[in-house]
């Protein structure tokens, strides 16, 4: 039976995942530490405000405004690009899972990834509600 | 206090929330939210966003911990993420119109629920002898896992039932920005029968897709407030990644009951301020 191949492809696929995850992750904290110090530097000594909710979000909005606060070293929007690329890697673990079963002629959890990663690209980009 | 006072203890408490979560296997999101709260008084959609980001961290940074040891099923934990996803961007919905006090009260309640879980979770026999289900045949999602005596086959049940729940476990996790992982466990150990340390490490890679789900619209909403989320990101990726070296002692039992009990205490905060619509 193909079942024991199947196994070992299965593993395989789920090591490079959790390392390009890992890795991921440990990029997104060097982000959100570089901008944490900036941030403490300049407003540390200001009163935090979380008890009003305002609604609006705060450096953040549209990718290209985080890119351009982070490129001018902006600290909240280094720390908000670091969240974003934490944000990105599960739809990257998806989005590898859809090819990993496309490799393995598995169309029908093709379709059901394809589901899945439909689903989160339609809630991060805003469209769902 | 000031925002570096602030910040510094927010991490400290966030440390210790992913820390107990990672130790108990009870995640830390479900400790998080009322900490912030009802212990430093931010507001809890701020807290929510928050939460959430901190979920993502843990589970992807687990994620080859976990994969390496050869136990998570992909198959089912993909399959249930259509339940989660589309359950987690249900919650997220309802969360952006309700009432806080109305979250509140409904977290106060799942509160008590995890707390009486964390104490009482009855570990289920893994049942292997018996006959293959027909969906879960079709679906192909019987497999194998690592024990002591070698690969061990396991079949797969009540793939609906395990659906169901797994979209309701979608839903918390949007309403409440938590990672329900609790939950996701209920569905594959008791009621899709799946060994309970396949369950235990597929819900964590399921974790993380769901709560991407629910905090794309957070994000969009506003409540991934990047000052804040912070110190709560980093403080339960540090603790958690501590606490998962500790899942195997003894003491796991002693740190469940304080995990009970401080859940419970923050259950009871959080319906006191709920009811008095103090959010």
């Amino acid at each position: 039976m193909d079942a024991d191949k199947k196994l070992i492809s299965d593993e395989k696929m789920d090591l490079i995942i959790g390392n390009i995850l890992r890795v991921a992750v440990i990029i997104s904290a060097l982000f959100v530490i570089v901008g944490a110090a900036i941030y403490l530097w300049h407003h540390g000594m200001e009163m935090p405000k979380y008890g009003v909710f305002s609604g609006i979000p705060r450096g953040l909005s549209n990718l290209n405004e985080i890119i351009a606060d982070a490129w001018h070293v902006k600290s909240l929007g280094i720390i908000q690009l670091g969240l974003l690329i934490l944000l990105f890697t599960p739809v990257a673990r998806v989005a590898y899972s859809v090819f990993a079963f496309l490799v393995q002629r598995d169309y029908m959890y093709v379709v059901f990834t394809l589901i899945v990663l439909t689903v989160l690209l339609l809630s991060i980009m805003g469209i769902v509600i | 206090m000031d925002i570096l006072e602030f910040s510094s203890l927010v991490f400290v408490g966030s440390l210790l929330a992913g820390f107990l979560g990672a130790a108990t296997g009870l995640g830390g999101g479900v400790v998080i939210v009322p900490m912030l709260a009802v212990g430093f008084g931010v507001d809890i959609r701020y807290a929510m966003g928050a939460s959430l980001v901190s979920v993502i961290a843990t589970s992807s940074a687990a994620a080859s911990a976990y994969v390496r040891e050869g136990f998570s099923n992909i198959r089912v934990g993909m399959f249930l993420e259509i339940g989660t996803t589309i359950g987690a961007v249900t919650g997220a919905a309802i969360a952006t119109s309700i009432s806080p006090s109305y979250i509140a009260v409904i977290f106060g309640l799942v509160l008590i629920y995890s707390s009486y879980q964390s104490v009482f979770s009855r570990r289920q026999d893994d049942s292997t002898s018996d006959k293959p289900d027909k969906i879960a045949t079709r679906l192909k999602m019987n497999s194998q896992y690592p024990t002591p005596e070698g690969m061990k086959k396991y079949y797969v049940h009540q793939v609906p039932g395990g659906f169901g729940i797994m979209y309701l476990a979608g839903v918390l996790s949007g309403l409440l920005g938590i990672g329900s992982g609790a939950l996701k466990v209920i569905a594959m150990d008791q009621v899709m029968r799946l060994p309970f340390k396949v369950s235990t490490t597929t819900s964590n890679f399921m974790i993380g897709v769901t709560a991407a789900a629910s905090a794309g619209v957070f994000l969009n909403r506003g409540y991934v407030d990047p000052g804040l989320a912070m110190p709560v990101m980093l403080g339960v990726l540090i603790g958690s990644l501590a606490g998962a070296h500790f899942l195997f002692g003894a003491t796991t039992k002693v740190l469940r009951i304080v995990f009970a009990v401080v859940i419970f205490g923050l259950a009871i905060e959080m319906l006191y301020k709920g009811f008095r619509g103090g959010f």
